[in-house]
């Protein structure tokens, strides 16, 4: 469902507009610190073998399941039959049967492979799963994935961890006036004003990892975002002027001396 | 007997189940996913299920990702 104050994703409501990834931090409390000033509701994961050295710290302590709800990816997988194995162990780790749904076709580019993106979003979706794909900028794709039943549509702004924002903007709008369904634009956000720019077009949401894990100070990325997530809405919300290319003044004339 | 647990070789006691493989790891059955020779193993069937020598036993969770 689309429009109105928040944002519904298969029945859940979410008062953020922002999901934040848990990758990349320099440490687990200041993952934790940023995700709290994040004002996120929903954080990415991965599944991945476990600790068997209980030295080390495990994420979960850092994740205050009562505040965040869970979103596994399936990041790594370069088919769809992969994906499908990797949704299946997320769910029985038992927290979520939300999946973020990556099929990779290339490690240079970490471009989606949207072949076997269609084929895991169908087989998952019947299966019971709510299933986040995510996917290039193109609004054919988009709109196939929505209709194999995907809860959300994530299309990239740009390659994931580029940092380079929204590097088709018109094709994002594109997305966003055919979509029934949430479109969360992923990946490429380097900065505020990328997530900023994402939310003024329509986007129902954003989601940022390396934006705010790789910033000087993660934490005070995540508020950035938040506010920059924010603005965005409201801005989107308000509707913005026309652009026009000459002035037209703010201040009247009448009322000046003769 | 051998197992192969995540990747390396492990010894574990004969018809070991995974419920007791997991006690023995300290591992918190609620937050992993076992998977035994490509099969996912439900939960509630981890007391019942006894792994045989040679199994490749994968054990998972969420860590951290974008």
């Amino acid at each position: 469902m689309r429009g109105g104050d928040t944002l519904i994703i298969a029945g859940k409501e979410f008062r953020s507009r922002l999901f934040v990834g848990t990758g990349k931090y320099p440490d687990f409390v200041t993952m934790e610190k940023a995700l709290a000033v994040s004002g996120t509701e929903m954080v990415t994961v991965a599944v991945r073998r476990v600790n068997l050295d209980r030295t080390q710290e495990s994420l979960l302590d850092f994740i205050d399941l009562k505040k965040y709800s869970l979103l596994p990816n399936t990041a790594g997988c370069y088919t769809a039959d992969d994906a499908v194995k990797y949704s299946r162990l997320a769910r029985e780790v038992g927290m979520s049967n939300w999946v973020k749904l990556e099929v990779i076709g290339d490690q240079r580019t970490l471009f989606p492979d949207n072949e076997e993106l269609l084929k895991a979003t169908k087989i998952l979706v019947k299966d019971g799963f709510v299933v986040m794909p995510y996917t290039n900028d193109d609004p054919i794709m988009a709109k196939k994935l929505e209709d194999a039943g995907a809860a959300a549509v994530m299309p990239l702004g740009a390659p994931i961890g580029s940092g380079l924002g929204i590097r088709n903007p018109h094709n994002i709008a594109i997305i966003l006036q055919g979509a029934k369904v949430p479109i969360i634009v992923d990946a490429g956000v380097g900065t505020a004003s990328d997530a900023a720019i994402a939310m003024e077009m329509g986007a129902d949401g954003v989601l940022v990892n390396t934006a705010i894990a790789g910033a000087k100070d993660p934490v005070k990325m995540a508020e950035a975002m938040r506010k920059a997530v924010e603005a965005g809405r409201l801005a989107y919300e308000a509707g913005r002027i026309p652009k026009k290319s000459y002035a037209s003044a703010s201040t009247t004339m009448e009322g000046m001396i003769e | 007997m051998t197992i192969h647990l995540n990747g390396k070789a492990r010894e574990v006691a004969e018809g070991v189940t995974v419920g007791r493989l997991l006690e023995e790891l300290k591992l918190q059955p609620l937050r992993v996913a076992v998977q035994v020779n490509q099969d996912i193993i439900k939960r509630e069937r981890y007391g019942e299920v006894a792994l045989q020598s040679g199994d490749t036993v994968e054990i998972l969770t969420f860590m951290s990702g974008g």
